[in-house]
């Protein structure tokens, strides 16, 4: 019983990492229909970019704000720069280039940080606090808080605020948006800003327990892919209860299916990705778009 | 049709003359480019022609590549006489992947198809049994193996790899032009440019769109057993989910859904590290650079291809261009 | 002066030209309304003006040309353009719809959505539903209602009473008429002459890109042609 819960607790300890990264995917892609293979990498990048101010003697609060605010600037200037210009053409084309971005910060981080794991200290211990013989640390309970506190804000800047409902409009009818005077072109660079930030968040959480090296994000990006696509795809709350959702179902199948276990743990988030479009492809949270024909 | 052809000859005569001229090591190099340049027929005709996105096209390339190394290290088959049967197992599991396929979306599919090629070296190495594990698979001196790694005919042994890579290459150059000039290919393009239309003037969608994805696959099986006979060495390594993306690069460098354009693709995935170390103060020794450089290429294909395409459609429509 | 001017605008869709050289003018609190055919160029001609479509030619608001139209721009300038199909963003609730109306004022003051409320009593009914759940007259007094939010100089509407019941499109020239009255320039194209000519002040013809005909409405009611042509008696 006490390692059902200590496996559900550091579940949702991963989950929250995923759902993180998971909300970054879905933003980009409700508000553009575009999955950003590179999320991933562009997390990797930011955690190094707050990893060097820290080894520049940053503390750890200061270092992570500049970090979100470059990583805001970054996806801002990467949306304007090169995925404006084939905005218009094809999606495939769109996610192809993507894939592309994916492969270019992959060579920037080896270049410039080498390929050796980094140890990253985050701002919570991850020392580990025992209850009733449940080990878990302030980092899991950081991690997951963090998650939430993210999704709310989120929320609140889509439902709340004139700018979520900019962001809102021109997601579901660009032109239209244009028509009544949104920018949209802003909007959809605000969007990826946004994105970038909130991949920098999911990173610098990720990289205390999982040290930091180039590919640290290659193997969470598809967790996130996931959880993604388990919340629905275009449900920002879909996506972070996805990802603690996959993260306790990965412990629990890796605890308690013993032909699965660790190894096979990539492979499961595969079925889950794999099942989940072939059986019911708008996932648990997202909703049947409403068109007309 | 005429032009076509002696491009065909000429590049013939290339692939012949070269080994005369070239060092052993870049002659073993250019057996590897063979491998890819297959590999990349077979993206071509999925994603160029039937319009399927495929992220992971090393998988089938692994497929191929364990089913000659598995062959010829538990079961002793001649190297030679595995590379249809690795055709055959890469085809059939294609054939079955292009069926799930049918019902995603071009996104969804370059989702799904990027999480097998992630996938993939996990489950290599749980099969350990089978696969050999992390350790992978040693073909080098195995008695299957065609002139025992020292050569063969006359050959030293790299050129006698490089001679059958190119071989086999030509041969499925071949099939992958006559299937692409025939009806296949006409049915292929018609349902990627437009499925409502295609299935309207009674092509059947869904046989076309898993055949696509059988041939793919079998291509791709081809190129992977090449691979392992050339590297005699097979490991969950050899096909990490770079592997796939370079696949990627290699048949956009083509110019999509030109497989004459798949030599190209090919040399950039074995050459673009001496490129870039050609650049000064590159160390090219760290994999940085080159990967950098490799992203790079496809953004800025991917920026650049539309524009020219436009452009070469507009010359085309000017009828002088459109003969060609 | 005129308020909104056209001269010699021409508009292509790839190679296809669908205005060749349009000139009008909208005086500052006229109703006008451009009549032709299906493929006429009147669709065509309210996007030139929104920036919807690319276009040679001068758009003048104000007795100054607008260079670089764009949607946006336009919509800051004060031109509310309704096209065709009721265009509403489906999935937003029928309240964010009309806060974006008012999206080039900053928010949306609480007394312009109560003069909304006022005209379309059914929208505050329905305030907190998904557009795209409304009927199709519905939709249609949202888009209305969205552009009211935006208290344009020029309202631009494209077919509002396609596919509505003839009560519900009377209804929404109703509305047009107080609007009108109260101050708004406004440029209809509708397919329904006779009630387009009922209630505009000016009209124009089209054909094939053309203007052919313009003047007071009065007049083209009892033009021999476009009786025959486009009122059917």
């Amino acid at each position: 019983m006490t390692n059902f819960i200590q496996q559900i607790v550091s579940g949702l300890a991963s989950g929250g990492i995923y759902g993180l990264l998971a909300l970054a995917i879905v933003l980009i892609h409700r508000s553009t229909g575009v999955i950003n293979f590179a999320q991933g990498e562009m997390a990797t990048l930011s955690t190094f970019v707050c990893w060097a101010l820290m080894d520049h003697g940053w503390a750890f609060w200061p270092a992570f704000g500049a970090t979100l605010l470059l990583s805001f600037a970054g996806g801002v200037t990467l949306q304007a720069v090169v995925i404006r210009p084939i905005q218009s053409g094809p999606l495939l084309g769109i996610v192809i280039l993507t894939i592309g971005l994916l492969i270019a910060f992959n060579g920037l981080d080896t270049w410039i940080w080498g390929g050796a794991a980094k140890q990253f200290h985050g701002p919570f211990s991850t020392a580990p606090i025992r209850v009733g013989g449940v080990a878990f640390s302030k980092q899991d309970l950081g991690v997951i808080a963090v998650a939430f506190v993210a999704v709310a804000l989120i929320g609140a800047l889509f439902t709340r605020t004139r700018l979520g409902l900019g962001l809102r409009a021109a997601a579901v009818n660009p032109i239209e948006a244009r028509l009544v005077g949104i920018r949209v072109a802003a909007m959809l660079a605000l969007g990826w800003g946004l994105a970038a930030m909130l991949g920098a968040v999911a990173g610098v959480m990720a990289a205390p327990s999982l040290f930091l090296e180039p590919n640290m994000m290659q193997t969470v990006v598809l967790y996130a892919f996931a959880a993604a696509v388990l919340g629905g795809m275009d449900s920002p709350i879909g996506a972070v209860v996805g990802g603690l959702l996959l993260g306790v179902l990965l412990n629990l199948v890796g605890t308690y299916v013993h032909w699965i276990g660790g190894e096979l743990r990539l492979a499961t988030a595969l079925a889950v990705i794999l099942g989940v479009l072939l059986l019911r492809p708008s996932g648990l949270f997202g909703r049947a778009a409403l068109r007309r024909a | 049709m005429r032009i076509k052809l002696s491009a065909f000859v000429l590049g013939v005569l290339v692939l012949v003359v070269l080994p005369f001229v070239l060092t052993d090591f870049r002659t073993v190099q250019l057996a590897t480019v063979g491998a890819y340049f297959i590999a990349i027929l077979g993206l071509d005709v999925l994603t160029g022609h039937s319009g399927q996105i495929s992220l992971g096209h090393g998988a089938f390339m692994a497929v191929g590549a364990y089913t000659t190394a598995i062959l010829m290290a538990n079961h002793g088959v001649r190297d030679l006489w595995t590379i249809p049967i690795a055709a055959g197992v890469a085809g059939v599991i294609g054939l079955l992947a292009g069926v799930p396929a049918l019902r995603l979306s071009g996104l969804y599919l370059a989702l799904a198809t990027f999480g097998i090629a992630v996938v993939l070296p996990t489950i290599l190495k749980k099969f350990d049994h089978f696969t050999g594990g992390s350790t992978g698979i040693t073909l080098f001196g195995k008695p299957a193996q065609t002139g025992h790694g020292v050569g063969v005919w006359g050959l030293t042994n790299n050129q006698w790899l490089y001679a059958l890579t190119w071989t086999i290459g030509a041969v499925v150059f071949l099939i992958a032009w006559w299937l692409l000039d025939s009806r296949f290919g006409r049915s292929l393009r018609a349902i990627r440019d437009s499925d409502i239309a295609a299935v309207a003037s009674g092509v059947n969608r869904a046989k076309y769109k898993v055949l696509a994805f059988g041939v793919s696959a079998a291509f791709a099986g081809v190129g992977g057993a090449l691979f392992a006979i050339n590297v005699a060495y097979v490991a969950p390594d050899t096909f990490p989910i770079q592997l796939s993306l370079y696949l990627l690069v290699g048949a956009v460098v083509g110019f999509f859904g030109s497989i004459w354009g798949a030599v190209l693709g090919a040399l950039l995935i074995q050459f673009l590290p001496d490129v870039v170390g050609l650049i000064p103060h590159v160390d090219t020794k760290q994999a940085g650079p080159t990967t950098l450089f490799f992203g790079l290429v496809l953004v800025v294909l991917m920026l650049v291809l539309p524009i020219v395409l436009r452009a070469a459609s507009r010359l085309a429509n000017r009828s002088y261009f459109g003969a060609l | 002066m005129s308020l909104l001017e056209l001269r010699d605008v021409e508009a292509r869709y790839g190679e296809i030209r669908a205005l060749h050289g349009v000139s009008l003018t909208v005086a500052d609190g006229d109703f006008v309304a451009l009549l032709g055919a299906n493929g006429a160029g009147k669709t065509t001609t309210l996007r030139a003006i929104s920036g919807t479509v690319k276009t040679s030619g001068d758009v003048l608001l104000d007795g100054h040309k607008v260079f670089r139209r764009t949607p946006e721009g336009m919509a800051r300038s004060g031109v509310a353009h309704v096209p065709e199909g009721r265009g509403t963003f489906t999935t937003l609730s029928v309240l964010d719809n009309l806060r974006l109306g008012a999206w080039v004022h900053g928010t949306a003051s609480p007394r312009d959505l109560a003069h909304v409320f006022e005209f379309f009593p059914r929208l505050y009914e329905r305030r907190t539903q998904q557009a795209g759940l409304l009927s199709g007259g519905e939709q249609q007094m949202l888009a209305l209602g969205r552009a009211m939010m935006a208290k344009p100089r020029v309202l631009l509407l494209d077919e509002p009473s396609l596919g509505l019941a003839p009560l519900v499109a009377r209804e929404i020239f109703h509305v047009l008429g107080q609007l009108h009255e109260g101050g708004t320039t406004i440029v209809v194209v509708e397919q329904n002459a006779m009630l387009a000519l009922e209630h505009a002040q000016h009209a124009y013809v089209l054909e094939t890109g053309r203007v052919v005909l313009g003047g007071e409405a009065s007049d083209l009611r009892k033009n021999e042609s476009v009786r025959r042509s486009y009122l059917g008696y």
